[in-house]
């Protein structure tokens, strides 16, 4: 693995990395939190969006592996001042580091940046593209619900999981609908008219699309994905209120009842509790959402090791681009 | 290409193991405080072969002190090789912190896993003491490191491969050691 651009990777691939991610997780029950395993590194996190989350897990995910770990924001940074991005990232790269982590509102940064700069290169969330450690993420927090001590070599056979909110501008609809399907769960899309990719029926990711939440949770899926709403992002008449979307697509109590105890109810976060899912669900012992942020920092160990560790990783793994 | 040349048998791999399991018990003076960690992947296997005969021996349950130990992030070859996969640690409930710790690990060759093996577990505590165990003591120390119990010095040349099958890996107990081809010279017995 050279770069780790998209979440499209060969099952065996992910299933290294998730069971890489296991060891790493590991750390959490530890006193001394540290391998030594990237020691001399350096890493540079730049961010052009604004990412409390994914920023703060890659630099505890590159620190407990013994990486120099370096913030860069967008905001303040000279890309404010008129910069493209290859300049800034050749710059970067010039200041000799080992890899970049990139987080940008323009789909295909990362992609483009990696062809630049000659360092590995991990997407941390392009535009409404991909977002490659967070699918990584929820396959390891959903196989370690399910699976256990025991998860290490498994896949997602036979998982059923819906995923539900604003999919057509969702880059981690898009990641997981892309990973999860490599690991043999079965996922289907839920959303608005005017949040699901265009056209009926199965869409061009392969996987089934649906504007019926209610009929999807009669199905009892193993899982339930919501997806944060953007409203105050959306203008125009295409999109639905508040009290609509909650009508048609929030995970709501009652809906909750329906679903049963059984499937697992995953966030990405941050959550809009009241709209999207309600308060009762986010806590719910189905609730995965805080392990998601726990398993967050394993993946993204996991990633940074793969990726940064040997001069000369192997390109027989799959090589993610 | 020669052919691998058997030196242990699948007999004298048990009885090695049942005199190194005599030892540990004859230089700890009893069964007290032990806690055996298995480096991955037979090492790990040895543990478990160790602390059954342990527990024939002494009749004490050994199932919760003996564990794994992995030593992939702690290892000084990382940047030079192909990126090496992981395996699990395993510590078991009561920690390491106090005890007598065994590192159990199959073939003893330059040393560089043991000099791993013991910054990896100087990050789970502070055993009171560390020993060590190998099956094969195959020569070529690049450290100052020595094995307390070895079932077997094979003196050897760098060019020559040394390989342990066991069982639970392997299908069959072997220690086999035979010309390596040029390129196969740097296996991973590090």
């Amino acid at each position: 693995m050279t770069h780790l651009l998209t979440a499209a990777m060969p099952r065996d691939a992910a299933i290294a990395l998730l069971d890489l991610a296991e060891d790493m997780h590991q750390i959490q029950d530890r006193q001394v939190k540290k391998l030594p395993a990237l020691r001399g590194r350096t890493v540079v996190n730049l961010f052009f969006e604004d990412s409390t989350r994914t920023r703060s897990s890659f630099e505890i995910a590159g620190k407990w592996l013994s990486a120099d770990v370096i913030n860069v924001s967008g905001k303040g940074s000279s890309a404010s001042k008129g910069e493209s991005l290859r300049d800034t990232g050749l710059t970067i790269a010039a200041m000799g580091v080992d890899g970049v982590v990139v987080r940008s509102g323009s789909s295909g940064a990362p992609a483009l940046l990696a062809d630049w700069i000659g360092r590995p290169v991990v997407n941390a969330g392009d535009g409404t593209h991909e977002h490659p450690t967070q699918a990584l993420l929820d396959a390891f927090a959903l196989r370690r619900r399910i699976h256990g001590d025991a998860a290490r070599g498994k896949g997602l056979d036979g998982v059923r999981v819906a995923i539900v909110g604003d999919i057509a501008h969702s880059r981690v609809a898009r990641s997981n609908a892309l990973l999860l399907p490599a690991l043999g769960a079965e996922v289907t899309l839920v959303g608005p008219p005017a949040f699901l990719p265009p056209g009926a029926g199965p869409t061009r990711l392969g996987v089934r699309a649906t504007t019926d939440l209610d009929a999807v949770i009669a199905e009892r899926p193993d899982a339930l994905m919501l997806l944060r709403v953007q409203l105050e992002r959306q203008t125009g008449a295409v999109v639905p209120s508040a009290a609509e979307y909650i009508t048609g697509w929030s995970l709501t109590d009652e809906r909750l009842a329906r679903l049963g105890d059984e499937a697992r109810i995953m966030h990405p976060g941050p959550m809009n509790r009241g709209l999207e899912i309600s308060s009762r669900a986010a806590d719910a012992d189905a609730s995965t959402i805080l392990e998601q942020v726990t398993a967050g920092v394993s993946v993204r160990m996991a990633v940074l090791y793969s990726l940064l560790a040997s001069d000369h990783p192997s390109s027989a793994d799959g090589g993610s681009r | 290409m020669t052919s691998a040349r058997t030196v242990l048998g699948p007999d004298e791999i048990g009885r090695s193991l049942t005199r190194i399991a005599h030892e540990i018990l004859e230089a700890n003076h009893g069964p007290d405080d032990l806690v055996l960690l298995g480096i991955p992947t037979r090492g790990a296997h040895l543990a478990q072969r160790l602390a059954d005969r342990l527990a024939a021996i002494t009749g004490d349950d050994f199932g919760a002190r003996v564990g794994t130990l992995d030593v992939t992030m702690h290892r000084d070859d990382l940047r030079g090789r192909p990126t090496r996969a992981s395996a699990p640690t395993r510590i078991p409930a009561g920690g390491v912190d106090d005890r007598v710790v065994v590192l159990v690990d199959d073939v003893l060759y330059s040393g560089r896993t043991i000099r791993a093996a013991f910054d990896a577990l100087a990050d789970l505590g502070r055993a009171r003491i560390v020993r060590l165990a190998v099956l094969v003591d195959r020569g070529h120390r690049e450290l100052p490191i020595r094995a307390d119990f070895v079932g077997k010095n094979l003196p050897s040349a760098r060019s020559e491969h040394v390989s342990v099958l066991l069982a639970e890996a392997d299908g069959q107990d072997a220690v086999t050691i035979e010309d390596a081809a040029p390129e196969a010279t740097q296996e991973d017995r590090a």
